[in-house]
């Protein structure tokens, strides 16, 4: 199954109602349509089962995320669309009741092997969440927070550096550089989220996952952190969950439509927007339901 | 009648009110096409007709308990015979239980002197005159009550917000009691207070290094003027205090912790309660667990090392407090620290912090403002503690800070002023309601202090 397949059992091509749709049965669904697969992936994903307690969140989802790409997430509410983002760095583990199946692995590396170090594991995976959530303290102390906790700086002088370059990158830093030891919580939704931002990088990770990280915001903080995370793109691979499709449509390099715990179509963002392969996915993204 | 008898009566007939009231309000209801048409539902034409019946008959039958025996006291006292009429207020209260006492027939009548005996009798028809006609002035206001509320009852009538109103100035009513009672009680403390600082100056009671309160009670006894010196005393508070805080912070901050980030749900299920039991023990069990287990097992340690401990020590008293307060703070610590919001663990886990990590530079900070908070409560508890300081912490009044030497608190010390035979006017006992009214001062500010601190955390993550 290297190939993408198309999908077996399309159903009439004529229009059909919102409410006939949704009412689309998915459960005989076998196989993900478009290019779910890259030829430098960075991480890859086979088979991926994830269930709460006997709930099926996330069916059977085999997909490939390359190199510094950008690939956003879509798809209608509690469709398990976060659930898989936050199964790529194990923050699931702190569910008591998730259990993750399947195969996931980051630069060759099993994820879920016994041996894997999550604490390492996280440090390599950042994620930034859909609420700003600086930590109490002052705006150094949470750019500092990471490379503390993982031996990053030898001196100050060095931390002072990380925290400097990593507001720099998170684009805060002008903002910010007369109260660096002011609290973190006293800045603007859009500023927190940028200072989170700006955490996450200040470990230097390979891959940044984002679970709607504009949901809180207005739309000029948006704008300020969709430009972020282009620049970003350039040093990081990142995964980003969406409500908003134009948002996925501006940010993405590839987007993936997940319906109801099933991964139905990954192909390029602008595919996917113009000629989607599968009903489904033109079905949610002309608006007609989701 | 009995004022019991009384109370049992008007109760009935409010309840009786109730039952008339609804009835009538059904029946006027009935020709008009059902309760709908009513303004209100039945019952609450019947509360309104019970609440008229029953409630100004008990408003009066208060005034009248409380104004009741003053008045006839002074009207008995008023009328007696001018050779026995009192001269001063402690001869006229003398005489007062001396006539009382003949009319309830404590005293024996005979060979009493005939203008005591007279007042006595006077005393009882005044008291039966009281009686009937409180009697028959509550049956009378009842009734008028419960005519007026039946006769209201309209299909119109908005007997609801009536209601209403009335239940919400009852539980005014309370709320203020209990406040009014408050103040009552710090001012009759303070007053006392004052009658004390009268004859031992407050500069001496407040900054005095010596505590021995024995008085000469006979001009004839030697050597006990008394010296009310409390610092002694709060020394001992304190020091009894710190060592439950020693034993009680680290181990009630502990376990709070592990309940509320490690703890698997089957397991938090049974410690938290397991753990609250301790705060269920009544203190005088810890008081004499203290005395007998604790102590003698701390002085024979003590001696096996070559310290010399005392059998009643601020270190078997304080430990012991302590472990009763482990609860007290776990459960307040353990209410922070959920309250911290899961975003801040999954902010801190995600940057790849191990859990520890997480709760030493994240939850711990977050939730500080309201462990200390908590432990500011916890403290002001341990001050105020009494049972187990009077078992355990013993009665010698040392200015020390060695936790093996025997001290006493102030509680300690009002215990043993105001039990026994005691004079209510010599300092000795006075000096009771002055510790007491300091122990309040502290206690109060610290409670204060712990409430801002809680209050200003409440507005950290918005």
């Amino acid at each position: 199954m290297t190939q993408a397949i198309t999908a077996e059992k399309k159903k009439p091509a004529k229009k059909t109602t919102a409410k006939a749709v949704n009412s689309l049965d998915v459960s005989d669904h076998k196989a993900t349509v478009g290019k779910n697969f890259a030829d430098n992936a960075k991480m890859t994903m086979r088979n991926v089962n994830v269930f709460y307690d006997d709930k099926q969140a996330i069916h059977d989802v085999s997909v490939d995320i390359a190199k510094n790409e950008v690939i956003a997430m879509i798809g209608p509410s509690g469709c398990g669309k976060s659930t898989f983002l936050r199964s790529l760095n194990r923050m699931n583990d702190t569910v008591d009741i998730c259990r993750v199946e399947g195969q996931i692995c980051m630069d060759g590396e099993d994820l879920y092997s016994p041996k894997l170090d999550v604490v390492e594991l996280r440090a390599r995976v950042g994620m930034v969440f859909q609420k700003p959530n600086p930590f109490p303290k002052s705006i150094y102390e949470n750019v500092a927070y990471g490379p503390k906790i993982h031996g990053l700086a030898d001196s100050r002088v060095d931390l002072d550096e990380i925290v400097e370059n990593s507001l720099r990158k998170a684009g805060l830093w002008e903002e910010v550089k007369e109260r660096l030891h002011q609290a973190g919580t006293g800045l603007s939704g859009g500023q927190q989220q940028r200072l989170c931002i700006a955490r996450a990088i200040a470990v230097s990770p390979e891959v940044i996952l984002m679970d709607e990280p504009c949901s809180a915001l207005d739309p000029i903080a948006t704008a300020k952190i969709e430009e972020l995370i282009e620049e970003l793109s350039q040093n990081f691979t990142i995964a980003i969950v969406t409500h908003s499709m134009q948002q996925a449509a501006r940010v993405s390099h590839r987007t993936a439509y997940f319906h109801l715990g099933r991964l139905i179509e990954v192909n390029p963002t602008e595919q996917v927007f113009t000629m989607p392969e599968h009903q489904l996915t033109e079905a949610y993204i002309t608006g007609r339901f989701g | 009648m009995q004022a019991t008898n009384i109370l049992i009566l008007i109760i009935g007939l409010g309840a009786f009110a109730f039952f008339l009231g609804r009835g009538r309000s059904i029946a006027l209801a009935a020709p008009l096409g059902g309760i709908r048409k009513l303004h209100s539902l039945p019952s609450y034409y019947g509360l309104h007709a019970a609440l008229w019946c029953a409630l100004p008959s008990l408003f009066l039958l208060g005034m009248w308990m409380m104004f009741d025996d003053p008045l006839i006291n002074s009207i008995v006292v008023k009328s007696v015979a001018s050779e026995i009429a009192p001269t001063n207020s402690a001869s006229y209260n003398l005489l007062l239980n001396k006539i009382s006492n003949l009319a309830d027939g404590i005293l024996p009548r005979k060979g009493e002197n005939a203008a005591l005996v007279a007042a006595a009798d006077h005393m009882i028809s005044l008291r039966v005159v009281s009686r009937w006609s409180l009697t028959a002035l509550l049956l009378t206001l009842s009734s008028l009550g419960l005519l007026w509320g039946w006769s209201r009852i309209s299909a119109s009538f908005r007997a609801r917000p009536v209601v209403e109103k009335v239940m919400q100035n009852i539980l005014l009513a309370c709320a203020c009691l209990a406040i009014f009672t408050t103040v009552g009680i710090v001012l009759s403390v303070l007053f006392e207070s004052i009658q004390f600082f009268r004859s031992v100056p407050i500069f001496d009671f407040v900054f005095g290094l010596e505590w021995s309160p024995q008085m000469a009670i006979r001009e004839d006894q030697v050597g006990s003027s008394g010296s009310f010196g409390a610092v002694p005393l709060f020394v001992g508070t304190l020091l009894v205090s710190a060592v439950a805080m020693v034993v009680a912070v680290p181990i009630g901050l502990m376990s709070a912790i592990y309940l509320a980030e490690y703890a698997s749900k089957s397991v938090r299920a049974y410690a938290k309660p397991a753990l609250e039991i301790l705060a269920g023990i009544p203190t005088v069990v810890y008081g004499f667990f203290a005395a007998l287990t604790v102590a003698p097992f701390l002085r024979d340690l003590g001696a096996s090392f070559g310290l010399s401990v005392s059998s009643e020590s601020a270190l078997a008293a304080g430990g012991v407090m302590g472990v009763m307060i482990i609860p007290f703070i776990s459960s307040l610590a353990d209410d922070v620290i959920t309250a911290v919001p899961q975003s801040m663990r999954d902010g801190s886990l995600a940057m790849g912090a191990t859990q520890s990590e997480t709760v030493r530079r994240v939850i711990i900070p977050a939730a500080l403002p309201g462990i200390v908070g908590g432990i500011m409560l916890a403290i002001s508890r341990a001050i105020g503690e009494t049972m187990i300081v009077v078992m355990a912490a013993g009665m010698a009044a040392k200015l020390t800070a060695n936790p093996l030497e025997s001290v006493t608190t102030v509680t300690v010390q009002i215990v043993t002023l105001l039990t026994g035979d005691q004079e209510f006017d010599s300092p000795k006992t006075l000096a009771a309601f002055a510790l007491g009214l300091m122990l309040f001062t502290v206690t109060l500010l610290l409670n204060i202090f712990a409430l801002h601190i809680v209050k200003k955390y409440r507005e950290q993550y918005d």
